[in-house]
């Protein structure tokens, strides 16, 4: 998923609104505090934050190492942890046994099945390692546009997310109507006639 | 501006517009692409096109794939009412050459390649490798902005309405028609 492959996909955004301050410290700072965490053995199922193009499983974003001539180049990181059903169903069976075996029981409630699954959840997602996907992004600050290499939705919303909430700038995605609206270079009259647009074949 | 997710929906059909007066433009008017994109050697279809006709409340879709496909599927599913929802392209710009899918929907940008760059060795590589393939990727990034603002231009005027849907009409109705056969005698 990344812009040294062979082969790329990119979804391209419009940044919306211009950083304070220096550019470079402002996103370094901000690339800094919400970078991956490093701990594995957390015991949420999917961690999501920014690391280094170049040292995508140890971030490094020192030197302003993510600036590249007149760009910015840094990743995207959704570190998974994917717990085969068939592993939380046999530990299940055996909680739900030594529980049943323990209280001299023969069935659990509805709240005690949810209770158990969960605890099962949460121990396995300790012990599994998480499964990393790196997604490179390359900012051009000046011309305040991004290209994300990756059309998966999910990526792209939680780039979205993160995007947001690292810089403070909403990301616009551009698809043909913002394309239009945005990057065509349409009068305000245009504009209006754009929004009154209707398939051609309706209007045949 | 409107609401996005409003917008990609309500506006989608732009896209697949947009791809299909591409198709139409290759196969018929490659000087004005040129004239689009001064750097332009050569735009063609390259091995896959989706088409899908939701006429009559009901969706059809056509798939055409494989090098030096043929396209006669896709005149016919066209003649039909059919969009183009889908695209691959061969571009071609002084002696590089890209390959590219493009989605009408969303004109996201798929399975790109790009033209041949050196490798990277050493560290010291790599600042010119990145810088390199982001100008690469800019041609084409650069290429459908160009080709869509033009698209857009004339989707709104008075000559898409008038001239163009007709045109594109009575291309994809003459093709297939072979010219009568001559008799020798």
């Amino acid at each position: 998923m990344g812009l040294l492959s062979s082969r790329i996909s990119i979804t391209r955004y419009k940044v919306a609104g211009r950083l304070d301050g220096s550019v470079h410290e402002t996103v370094y700072r901000a690339l800094k505090q919400h970078s991956i965490p490093e701990i594995e053995d957390d015991g949420s199922e999917t961690m999501v934050g920014w690391t280094s193009f170049e040292y995508p499983y140890k971030p490094d974003f020192e030197g302003y190492s993510f600036v590249f001539g007149a760009h910015m180049v840094f990743a995207l990181r959704i570190d998974k942890k994917s717990i085969p059903p068939k592993l939380v169903q046999k530990h299940y069976a055996l909680k739900a046994a030594k529980h049943l075996a323990e209280t001299g029981r023969q069935f659990l409630s509805g709240n005690e099945k949810k209770a158990i699954k969960e605890q099962v959840v949460n121990s396995l997602n300790r012990r599994i390692p998480a499964i990393p996907n790196v997604y490179d992004l390359v900012w051009h600050y000046k011309d305040a546009s991004l290209w994300f290499f990756s059309n998966l939705k999910s990526a792209n919303e939680a780039l979205e997310t993160l995007f947001i909430k690292s810089f403070g700038l909403p990301l616009i995605r551009l698809f043909p109507y913002t394309t239009a609206d945005l990057k065509a270079g349409l009068s305000a009259r245009e504009r209006d006639l754009l929004l009154k647009l209707e398939p051609s074949r309706s209007e045949e | 501006m409107l609401d996005i997710a409003v917008s990609y929906n309500r506006y989608k059909f732009l896209g697949d517009e947009f791809l299909t007066w591409l198709w139409f433009m290759i196969e018929t008017d490659q000087n004005r692409l040129c004239r689009y994109d001064p750097d332009l050697v050569s735009l063609n279809i390259g091995s896959r096109m989706v088409l899908e006709n939701t006429r009559n409340n009901a969706k059809e879709t056509v798939t055409i794939k494989g090098q030096d496909a043929n396209l006669e599927e896709g005149l016919l599913a066209l003649k039909k009412g059919a969009v183009v929802t889908e695209i691959h392209l061969s571009y071609k710009s002084g002696d590089q050459h890209w390959q590219f899918n493009l989605k009408g929907e969303s004109l996201n940008i798929s399975n790109l390649k790009l033209p041949e760059t050196g490798p990277v060795e050493t560290p010291e590589d790599l600042e010119g490798a990145v810088i390199e393939k982001i100008y690469l990727i800019e041609k084409v990034v650069g290429l459908v902005n160009n080709l869509f603002s033009h698209f857009i231009k004339l989707r709104i005027s008075n000559e898409w309405r008038n001239q163009t849907v007709f045109r594109i009409r009575n291309w994809a109705m003459s093709l297939g028609k072979r010219p009568p056969d001559i008799d020798p005698e």
